[in-house]
């Protein structure tokens, strides 16, 4: 038996509203997440979606503000569909409203079909395994904590860190690794006013907006709506990769935002709080929304992400970034001290993890000793951390000679690798600064590298002399 | 023919009037896609359903039908090897169907009903059974005895049995009073199987991972949980046991985790061989796989599912290991419905009967003398990672699982920024099959085995105190004898607990390989302390040298184990000697 075919009710007057919410009586076969329209007259239509239905009540949840909305005026219509966005290649290049509507002074896009935003679960037998790798351009990504197809890894900020304009850097410079079809899907979570205008003429000015979508959810929209432009630019997303075989990065900034409208919903429809007021299924439904990353076994295209959370006074054990933690496949962290020493990006390597860093290196991918290199440095740098502490209390003359090396390399590290100012920089630099780094210390202390790999290095750095 | 309705939907939870009569925890199916449901909740005429897949769109009015049923599984050759969901449904099956995302409304039975099993009756016409008894034989997998099983509450006298092949829905017989014998059967999955009685585990579980099977054992039929933070390798244990440990059967329930942890899973799992029968792994396999962005409600169903599924195959008299990953995820599952539900909250929001659903959950586990003959005796190991919030041990889902396992294997942040993997806190971790297992260590292990455990973990006490002091006063003003001990420490975190999951012949570690480590640490240590009593000075002692030696035998071969640690054992005689 199929689903009987949507039919469009419309009913006048609702019994009461609060907050976000409208109460309806008695509807004909309110199905759940329906769309809705509401009209008064004199005042924008609204819209809304079915979030409880029930005989006696339907409770609905209306996206615009409702200041002034009267309940018993209200002209309410069921249209019979859920929540829907157009989809196709037309998208790229413009820049859209949270919801779709276009920002940039553009005709509506026609697209090439209108799909749920909602997406159904990828089957995980027919899942590939995410292999190959997204230069994204920054140093302590690609090198340190190389960012993988289909994965999803969060920039893990705080409070006055230039999360968003890592995530913006990101946007512009990232690129495949051997020139596929790229896109990226920007999807703009409660940003100001003057973050939308930074965005979008940084944008329209580079050449990069040719292959970008940008969904712009203003801290001004309807809180609600922040619920919907994940879901909104991720349909795009996935149209973009799975219909057009295009890899695709959806960056999410910022997560916080959306994590914040889903308590205050929750809350507008009474429900039971979890911890810190935020509801008991946010891992559920963070999870809906991360986990429509991936590559599928017999399609071209990959969906990758890049959310951005903020963590609330930098707390990294505040429920958004905990619940986050266990979705993603490791973190990207940011890090004030060196934010403050005017380290750009201020990316902390030793807390950050890219869990699928190794399916992305090595011999075809990367370099092939990619995955020393990254150790070589990450060893020698957490132990100048330590040793910097040590120093702290014994000073620099008590330390050992071993540690004395490693912190002056700390600083190198920070300065020459890490720090990029707003400059993209190639996988190849980043590789060759590891390595000059690394020949600033004893080869004897160099224990993660094998021999044969620092052979094969001088023996290439030779070559390259050679001809001068 | 019921004509009840859906009269409310709110997430994954919906109700319907007039139910007519039906029992708590029957199936029903909802609305007109037949979504799979469960009834929960009974209040006169109206039911409330926990439905186990994507309400999106389900509308009121919509019917639901009773199955007279309530969620049970199919049981029977040809589990082993299938990736089902929550619900039992082939993932593969669905995949033919619906492509590469899950469309809602598929209802496959987890067992292919058109493959033949060659059946050998064990029984003969005239004989009496009774629940359990042996019937016969079907080879599942290349040397795996599936033993065909009278189900539960059957019994009477055979009229007739054959060999032959058959489906699992043809009969291989009937008993005389006309009840047909066929390969499988069904059993909900919320109750656990019957059993003759518990026996007390005597055997260790061997892991293949040093810290646990050395420092933290667990018996055959035990239950540990595994919490940590995130980014603390839960995961990685799970898989890390479920390709490598030693039993005759592996569930691995993915439950609300990552789908490309998932798909890596796939992966691995069909390449890999058992390195103790060299067949794939896949054959002793089941995997469970309820990512976190399938319905919420098959979360619930998935851990019970796996259990089944285990405790079937232990009544074959097999010892079977869960891996549930993770079990925060299903106790999450429990809290959403409840919250839904409108039920009053306990601790952190999750429903006050938490402790007690767990705790039979755990139960679940155990050796036994399995019912019917000829008598066996199964285990069922469980080993459920925990993923508590923030890292933070003392919350609802680890404290009630520390009150009833028998292990824990404490994952620490701390370690894991360290790269000390696997990141198992060897202050905070504990065992309570010590006594139980170290015969069986001593037997096949080392007469030492307890000795060189103990005073391991004396070891690792003293230098956590060390360290606080030395990062005071500084390395150098400890006494020799304490850095002895820092060095020693030092090894035993790198080379005998440490270990590499992703290393060929590191992943897996046989007793043997353990033994010969922690007793190269042991003659390292007698060696340098009577080389530092001759006031030779730390200086002398070539660690380079000893460390070295210490990663070839960690990373050594089966075959160049021998060559290796009598390498090592010179580098520690050679100590001093220059």
């Amino acid at each position: 038996m199929t689903p009987r075919a949507p039919t469009v009710r419309t009913y006048s007057g609702a019994a009461s509203a609060a907050g976000p919410l409208l109460f309806v009586r008695s509807t004909l076969r309110a199905q759940l997440g329906e769309w809705v329209q509401i009209e008064i007259e004199g005042q924008a239509e609204r819209r809304g979606q079915v979030i409880d239905v029930g005989t006696d009540i339907t409770v609905i949840q209306v996206f615009e503000d409702t200041l002034g909305l009267r309940p018993a005026k209200a002209r309410i219509t069921l249209t019979g569909e859920t929540a829907t966005t157009t989809v196709g290649k037309d998208l790229l290049g413009r820049a859209l409203s949270g919801t779709g509507a276009p920002l940039d002074q553009l005709p509506i896009a026609i697209g090439e079909a209108r799909r749920p935003i909602w997406g159904e679960p990828i089957n995980p037998v027919r899942r590939r395994n995410p292999s190959d790798f997204i230069e994204t351009g920054v140093s302590a990504i690609d090198g340190m904590n190389t960012l993988v197809r289909g994965q999803k890894l969060p920039v893990f900020s705080a409070p006055g860190l230039p999360g968003i304009e890592l995530a913006a850097d990101i946007v512009e410079n990232a690129r495949p690794a051997r020139g596929e079809p790229f896109a990226v899907v920007f999807a703009a979570i409660g940003i100001t006013e003057r973050e939308t205008q930074t965005f979008v003429s940084r944008f329209r000015e580079s050449e990069v907006m040719q292959r970008t979508v940008l969904y712009l959810n203003q801290a001004s929209d309807p809180t609600i709506e922040r619920l919907l432009t994940p879901r909104v630019a991720l349909t795009t997303a996935e149209h973009l990769a799975f219909v057009h075989g295009f890899h695709v990065l959806v960056v999410t900034a910022d997560i916080t935002h959306y994590a914040e409208a889903l308590r205050e919903i929750a809350a507008a429809r009474e429900e039971i709080p979890g911890r810190r007021g935020y509801p008991g299924y946010m891992y559920t439904d963070l999870a809906s929304l991360f986990e429509r990353a991936g590559v599928l076994e017999n399609g071209e295209g990959s969906v990758t992400q890049l959310p951005v959370v903020t963590l609330p006074d930098g707390d990294i054990t505040h429920p958004i970034p905990d619940l986050t933690g266990y979705i993603t496949e490791g973190q990207i962290v940011l890090n004030r001290e060196l934010h403050q020493r005017g380290i750009y990006p201020p990316v902390d390597v030793l807390p950050s993890l890219s869990r699928l860093m190794n399916a992305g290196i090595g011999k075809t991918r990367t370099v092939p000793e990619h995955r020393e290199w990254a150790n070589q440095l990450y060893a020698v740098y957490a132990r100048g951390r330590e040793a910097k502490l040590m120093a702290a209390i014994v000073g620099t003359e008590g330390l050992a000679s071993e540690d004395q090396h490693a912190l002056e390399f700390t600083d190198l590290f920070e300065q020459r690798l890490i720090h990029q100012g707003r400059r993209r920089r190639s996988l190849e630099d980043t590789i060759e600064i590891g390595w000059s780094l690394l020949q600033t210390l004893p080869r004897d202390e160099l224990t993660r590298m094998s021999e044969t790999t620092w052979q094969a290095h001088a023996a290439r750095d030779q070559d390259e002399e050679k001809p001068k | 023919m019921s004509d009840a309705r859906i009269i409310r939907v709110a997430g994954a939870i919906a109700e319907a009037s007039p139910m007519g009569d039906v029992a708590l925890y029957e199936l029903v199916e909802v609305g007109e896609r037949k979504l799979l449901g469960e009834v929960i909740r009974l209040d006169g005429q109206v039911a409330t359903i926990q439905v186990f897949e994507e309400t999106t769109g389900l509308g009121l009015d919509e019917p639901v039908h009773p199955t007279a049923g309530s969620l049970t599984t199919e049981l029977g050759p040809g589990l082993l090897g299938s990736i089902l969901d929550g619900v039992g449904r082939p993932l593969h099956a669905m995949a033919d169907r619906s492509g590469d995302f899950i469309a809602p409304g598929m209802s496959i039975p987890p067992l292919d009903p058109k493959v033949r099993w060659a059946f050998t009756p064990t029984v003969s016409s005239g004989a009496e059974i009774a629940e359990c008894d042996v019937l016969g034989t079907v080879e599942e997998s290349p040397g795996l005895v599936h033993q065909i099983l009278v189900p539960p509450s059957t019994q009477g006298r055979v009229a007739q049995i054959d060999a032959g092949t058959y489906t699992i829905e043809q009969a291989i017989g009937a008993l005389e009073d006309g009840t047909p014998l066929r390969l499988s059967h069904k059993w909900a999955i919320r109750r656990r199987r019957p059993m003759a009685r518990r026996l007390a585990g005597d055997r260790p579980f061997i892991t293949g991972q040093r810290v646990f099977d050395f420092l933290f054992p667990v018996a055959e039929g035990g239950s540990v949980a595994v919490p940590g933070g995130f980014g603390t390798g839960k995961t990685v244990i799970e898989q890390s046991l479920a390709k490598f440990a030693r039993a005759d059967v592996m569930v691995y329930i993915g439950c609300g985790e990552r789908g490309n942890e998932m798909a890596d899973v796939l992966h691995d799992f069909g390449r890999l061989t058992d390195p103790q029968t060299g067949r794939p792994i896949m054959d002793r396999t089941v995997l469970i796989v309820n990512t976190s962005n399938m319905p919420v409600a098959a979360r619930d169903a998935s851990v019970y599912l796996g259990m089944t599924i285990a405790e079937y195959y232990r009544d074959m008299g097999y010892h079977v290991a869960v891996l549930a990953d993770s079990l925060s995820r299903w106790a999450e599952a429990l809290r959403e419905i409840a919250a839904r539900l409108q039920e009053m909250p306990g601790e952190e929001g999750y429903p006050t009967y938490l402790a007690n659903r767990m705790s039979r959950l755990y139960e679940r586990a155990g050796r036994v003398e399995t019912l019917g003959s000829p008598s066996r005796t199964g285990a069922v190991t469980f080993i459920s990672a925990v993923s508590p919030p923030g890292g933070d041990f003392a919350e609802p889902v680890t404290q009630a699982s520390l009150r009833v396992v028998g292990a824990l294997w404490a994952l620490d942040t701390g370690l894991a920024h360290q790269r000390q993997f696997p990141a198992v806190d060897w202050d905070t971790s504990y065992s309570l099959y010590v006594e139980a297992t170290s015969d069986w260590f001593s037997r096949e292990g080392s007469s030492e085995w307890s000795t060189l455990r103990l005073r391991t973990m004396q070891l690792l006490q003293r230098d956590r105190e060390l360290r606080e002091i030395a990062g005071l006063v500084g390395v150098d003003a400890l006494a020799d004898d304490d850095r002895l001990i820092l060095e020693g420490a030092r090894i035993a975190r790198e080379f005998l607990i440490g270990q590499n999951a992703f290393h060929e012949h590191d992943a897996f570690s046989p007793v043997t390989k353990t033994h010969a480590l922690a007793k190269l640490l042991w003659d390292f240590m007698t060696r340098a302390g009577s080389i530092l009593r001759d006031d030779a000075g730390f200086e002398k002692l070539d660690l380079a040298a000893v460390r070295l030696a210490f990663g070839a035998v960690k990373t050594a071969a089966p075959t160049d184990m021998d060559a290796t640690v009598s390498r090592a054992a010179d580098a520690i005689a050679n100590m001093g000697a220059t």
